[in-house]
């Protein structure tokens, strides 16, 4: 299991904006009448998108008013899965993904940029508190690897220095060109495709 | 190799883009009203003939699946629901189906909810594959616009509503209870099974659970017939598979291939063969993180398939191959997937919480040769102390990637690992508090 826990300064209240509101209704209305509790983990996501990349206390809340189920359900759910951020993360959030796949072909190089150039410690905010970054669990773009999330977008097939000039780009405040970073299309082997050529050189 | 007219995912890498008009060149939509005319019975037995079998790791048949599901609707609806949850170690594929061949899966949607009478289906999609999802939920925008679903979807007269939900980065919810107590708002902590979902499922009704990939082969195989399909491969294996290829080999990707191929020729064919030549070969995972792994002499003769892998005592799960050559360290490569399973461990069963760290631990001191000689034993025994004794299969899939590396790399654990704690001139033990026990002038 991970451990985690929400940050310590937290703040007093939490209110859905109109857009967000309005998202959260149509999400509601995706599930059958009194089931409305199963929109809690998109709801979650909208509060965190609107918080600036996390969830505070006040939200789950909110939430839990806002769909009529107990605090300590939201808690729960908040707290069981990973993708949300109990404590405030970068406006550009990196994650690493280190498991075997991306290990074996070297993703603690890319740690090490990241370790280089947003903060020493994961889950540390950088000087200028744009940035985090975090080692996270198989990311499942294994044929990619090693590969990172910056947001919502997938870097793929990557080296040190080609992390090293993202993390530039992303604290200089743009946003580099999410997919490959061999020039390779999707999951294609490289220069060794053997398969649906026709279609291919259509 | 398996020839290009007969690979399902024509679009596998994007060569012709993914929306509704050039799916339907693909022959995607095409009679979709004729096949679902035949009936039910048709197409279940159809699904039956062509002996697909789940692609989400445990092979269950699909056919069979589908026939669980009560024949009338009664007080209750019944539900489809597609597992996307994709977060098996060296596992990709799902994510192809849902960026370039979403019109596969949403036909197949339809064709599986007519066969199993549910109105409204659920794709569950991992958190992280945002991206990919939005792609999909533009290909049901489309779908709904062409009124290929909805209100009497794409002219068969069955309704058929198709809703996205997003996970939050936990593995376990691509167990199959989990992840409907994940759509059900809670955490996804597995069910007690029975009762299965076929009759207790989501919201307490029928549900039918499939991986994406079954139900995108679906379409394909009720229109060249369930005959054609089962001639792939071999008996009780049949059909096309997606492999993903990854780690040490010089090209990885994804092919679709058929069933029963050598490992081989998947390596040296496709991926380019292993970096530093086929002699360079360690081991292979076969089928995602928690297939025990298989050491080079049994690679050379390997084909890849459901029961010629669970004769090696392995088995195929999601076809994810992780090639690992001789640059790697082995115990530190499976150190590093114990951390995963204590990662992604679920905390509800007590042997695989406590376990599943305990693994990691004793790995990692193991990796260092740090560890003492019986605990190779010990390790052992706590594997088989978590398989078998949790609600779920995470127990199995976290004991077997260690079960293996013991089976086949204990030579090399034991020669790393000589530290002996009974042995007399070794007194500086860290956690032997009572040292002074030791002093024979006592």
């Amino acid at each position: 299991m991970s451990l985690r826990r929400p940050a310590k300064n937290q703040p007093e209240s939490f209110e859905f904006s109109p857009s967000s509101l309005e998202a959260a209704n149509a999400i509601v209305s995706k599930y059958p009448k009194g089931k409305q509790q199963s929109s809690v983990m998109a709801l979650l996501y909208i509060a965190q998108k609107q918080n600036n990349n996390w969830i505070p206390l006040a939200a789950m809340k909110y939430i839990g008013k806002f769909l009529d189920m107990p605090y300590i359900k939201v808690y729960e759910v908040a707290t069981f899965y990973t993708m949300y951020n109990l404590a405030p993360v970068g406006k550009y959030f990196v994650q690493v993904c280190t498991t075997t796949p991306c290990m074996i072909r070297g993703a603690y190089k890319l740690v090490e940029a990241c370790k280089e150039k947003i903060s020493k410690n994961e889950s540390e905010l950088s000087r200028d508190k744009s940035c985090s970054w975090m080692e996270v669990e198989c990311l499942g773009a294994c044929v990619n690897a090693p590969m990172m999330q910056i947001n919502d977008y997938y870097y793929e097939d990557l080296d040190k220095e080609k992390t090293l000039k993202i993390l530039d780009k992303i604290l200089n405040d743009e946003t580099p060109k999410p997919g490959s970073y061999r020039g390779r299309v999707n999951n294609e082997p490289e220069n060794n495709r053997k398969t649906l050529m026709d279609l291919k050189n259509a | 190799m398996l020839k290009d007219q007969d690979r399902i995912f024509q679009n596998l890498y994007n060569d012709l883009g993914p929306d509704v008009a050039s799916s339907q060149k693909r022959g995607d939509w095409i009679n979709t009203k004729d096949l679902t005319s035949k009936g039910r019975d048709w197409i279940i037995n159809e699904i039956k003939d062509s002996q697909l079998r789940g692609r989400g790791g445990a092979g269950f048949p699909t056919g069979l699946k589908w026939s669980f599901a009560p024949k009338e609707v009664g007080s209750r609806p019944h539900y489809l629901v597609i597992n996307g949850d994709e977060s098996e170690p060296g596992t990709c594929k799902d994510r192809d189906i849902l960026r370039f061949e979403p019109h596969k899966l949403i036909e197949g949607c339809l064709i599986a909810s007519y066969a199993v009478q549910a109105h409204v289906c659920y794709i569950y999609i991992r958190g992280e594959y945002f991206v990919d999802g939005q792609k999909l939920q533009a290909a049901i925008d489309e779908a709904y616009e062409k009124n290929l679903i909805g209100k009497n979807a794409a002219g068969t007269g069955w309704d058929l509503d198709i809703y996205i939900h997003y996970g939050a980065g936990a593995y376990i919810c691509g167990e199959e209870t989990a992840l409907l107590e994940s759509i059900e708002g809670k955490k996804g902590q597995p069910r007690l099974k029975p009762p299965f979902p076929a009759l207790i499922g989501l919201y307490g009704c029928p549900t039918i659970i499939n991986n994406v990939e079954t139900i995108a082969v679906v379409p394909t195989i009720l229109r060249r017939g369930g005959k054609w399909f089962a001639s792939l491969g071999r008996e009780k294996n049949t059909g096309t598979k997606i492999f993903c290829i990854s780690g040490n080999v010089n090209n990885p990707c994804n092919v679709e291939e058929e069933m029963n191929i050598p490992l081989k020729e998947l390596i040296e064919v496709h991926a380019g063969g292993v970096i530093g030549g086929w002699d360079n070969l360690q081991a292979v995972i076969p089928g995602g993180s928690s297939m025990p792994l298989i050491p080079k002499e049994k690679c050379e003769t390997l084909t890849m398939d459901f029961d010629s892998l669970m004769a090696e005592k392995s088995g195929l799960g999601t076809a994810g191959v992780v090639v690992i050559n001789k640059d790697q360290d082995i115990i530190k490569c499976m150190a590093r997937i114990a951390r995963f399973y204590k990662h992604e461990s679920c905390g509800q069963c007590t042997p695989c919480r406590e376990g599943s760290g305990w693994m990691w631990r004793m790995l990692e001191r193991m990796a260092k040769g740090e560890a003492s000689r019986d605990e190779i034993d010990m390790l052992g025994d706590v594997t088989n102390q978590i398989a078998g004794h949790t609600i779920c299969a995470f127990g199995e899939g976290s004991s077997w990637p260690v079960q293996g590396l013991l089976r086949h790399f204990s030579k090399e654990i034991k020669s790393r690992n000589k530290f002996d704690p009974i042995i007399k001139e070794q007194k500086d033990i860290p956690y032997l508090v009572d040292q002074h026990l030791l002093d024979k002038n006592a």
